[in-house]
């Protein structure tokens, strides 16, 4: 039996084959310790971590107590977010429009002398919405404030420029980008300096803000990835424009009542999210049980909420519980998008022939005006 | 282009990558997430989707659930005129496991009568499907849908003031 076909390249990627090829050295030849200072093994494998860094912590415990974000961050951010709020410091959520793009005036408005720090993803995980970047870099530049954002599903994909973009502070994540799972990156601004407090003490290593022996073959495999990417970003982008563009047009083609969520315009291809109207989102990646998809429906999370990105652009509750997500990444084939494209299709009609939402829209009624049983 | 994608995967791989074969499905045991076969066996086989003429005497609907929770059943049944359920329909907007509860809830109601109906309980549901605890509620929904269609029809028996009771 086949394993089916992956779409879900927002969870994980597959390891790039020239990623594999300069890891495998040092998982089997060159195994020193790249802290071993008197032997070649080491050096050698010191060398190689200098050489990928070419390409983790928490921020300083200043006096200022006030952090900036948005609703749609990564779980993670938010989780972190709220740890800190239990220690004492303050945290504004910022909204989004419904095009999933924060507001820069009210990200202006909502900094004041206390605020330490700014956190913004570049591309949503979800939605695959693109923030202002440059512009929010441009604001907290100008108000002396830090600026993070977390860049794990915009590296080695769409162009990034810290001092353009004048970022202080850019978390990196090595299995997002074809690199391998257990290592991720920070990228933290020497000019003007940002001061971090290291999260776990220990060996000093990773100049004392990381402690713990470099994991080498690890360290190794990130850096090939970002050169890869470097290499592949133009190709990869407009490979994965176009397979997003062959998708989204056939199926809204062939199927009304489907709303793709967060903005068109200021979007990553390659993470498409589409509400299919009056089918559940976890019965219909059933039905496409050989591609593997992810949802934004209750069913699919543990906790029974919807997905809350979606909540914060406004969607409404029961197109939340109707959005999948299609992932779209550098070794999707065309093939792949289209057998995905017309198993879609197909399984979306079955379960409207079997929805009584699509029977009573066809049948005229307002679902709005229905009094619903609560359970 | 349309053999780029692959290719350049070829031209990527290593030797080592090209000569392993595509690895087989392993076959996992029995996970919580995993479909069950027996709730994706009620999709690709359906039996009883459909809806009766709702305006009928003799049909009872219930409709329960709400699109907001993510969650809507519609089960009907037909009842002849000795009280026995001798057709049923279902129609629902939900997930695998409530497709699945409410589809083998119109099954058992099959051939009961309105009282017998009255006697399916979503845990039955829940063990003949192996629902994980986390999908236990579609099991209760399908159990409330039988008793909304049931009630639906007890209402529609009962005479209207001023009317003689059809026949």
């Amino acid at each position: 039996m086949l394993r089916p076909l992956y779409m879900d390249v927002q969870a994980t990627t597959p390891l790039d084959p020239r990623v594999l090829d300069a890891m495998l050295p040092y998982l089997v030849n060159y195994y020193g310790n790249p802290h071993s200072r008197t032997h070649a093994y080491g050096w050698e494998s010191e060398a190689a971590m200098e050489h990928a860094r070419q390409g983790v912590a928490r921020f300083y415990r200043s006096r200022k107590k006030h952090l900036i974000t948005t609703q749609t961050e990564h779980k993670c951010v938010l989780d972190s977010c709220r740890s800190l709020e239990a220690e004492g410091f303050q945290v504004t959520y910022l909204p989004v429009k419904k095009s999933g793009i924060i507001d820069l005036k009210e990200l202006e408005a909502a900094i004041q002398p206390d605020t330490s720090l700014v956190s913004v993803m570049t591309v949503n995980n979800e939605i695959g919405v693109k923030q202002p970047i440059a512009e929010i870099g441009r604001i907290c530049s100008s108000r002396k404030v830090y600026f993070h954002t977390d860049a794990a599903q915009a590296v080695g994909k769409i162009p990034l420029d810290v001092n353009d973009m004048k970022i202080d502070l850019m978390s990196i994540s090595g299995h997002k980008i074809y690199g391998p799972k257990g290592v991720g990156a920070i990228y933290i601004r020497r000019r003007p300096r940002v001061r971090v407090e290291a999260l776990q003490s220990g060996g000093g290593q990773e100049r004392g803000m990381r402690s713990g022996t470099v994991p080498t073959p690890l360290v190794v495999g990130l850096g090939a990835a970002c050169e890869v990417a470097q290499q592949e970003m133009e190709y990869d982008h407009k490979w994965i424009s176009k397979l997003a563009e062959r998708l989204t047009q056939k199926i809204m083609k062939s199927l009304p009542d489907v709303v793709m969520n967060g903005d068109p315009e200021h979007h990553y291809p390659g993470c498409i999210n589409l509400s299919f109207a009056y089918v559940e989102g976890e019965s219909l990646l059933m039905a496409l049980k050989d591609v593997a998809l992810s949802s934004g429906s209750a069913c699919t999370s543990a906790s029974l909420e919807p997905s809350y990105v979606l909540r914060a652009i406004g969607t409404d509750e029961d197109l939340a519980h109707s959005s999948i997500r299609f992932g779209i990444g550098r070794f999707t084939t065309e093939e792949e998008v289209d057998y995905t494209v017309e198993k879609c299709i197909h399984h979306v009609k079955r379960l409207r022939e079997m929805s009584p939402l699509w029977e009573m829209v066809q049948d005229g009624i307002d679902l709005k005006s229905i009094k619903w049983t609560q359970h | 282009m349309a053999a780029a994608g692959g290719s350049r995967l070829r031209r990527a791989a290593s030797a080592l990558l090209l000569r392993s074969p595509r690895l087989p499905a392993r076959e996992l045991s029995a996970p919580a997430r995993l479909y069950h076969k027996k709730v994706v066996d009620h999709y690709e086989n359906p039996r009883n989707v459909g809806s009766l003429d709702k305006t009928s005497k003799n049909v009872g609907t219930g409709l329960v659930g709400a699109p907001a929770c993510g969650d809507v059943m519609k089960l009907q049944i037909q009842v002849d005129e000795k009280g026995k359920i001798v057709d049923a329909r279902f129609k629902t907007f939900g997930c695998g496991s409530a497709i699945a509860s409410s589809s083998l809830a119109t099954e058992w109601v099959k051939g009961k009568t309105v009282e017998e109906a009255l006697t399916i309980k979503n845990t039955d549901i829940a063990k003949e499907l192996c629902l994980p605890p986390v999908k236990l509620h579609c099991s209760m929904l399908a159990e409330d849908a039988i008793r909304a269609a049931l009630a639906d029809y007890r209402l529609k028996q009962e005479p209207k003031k001023g009317e003689a009771e059809k026949q």
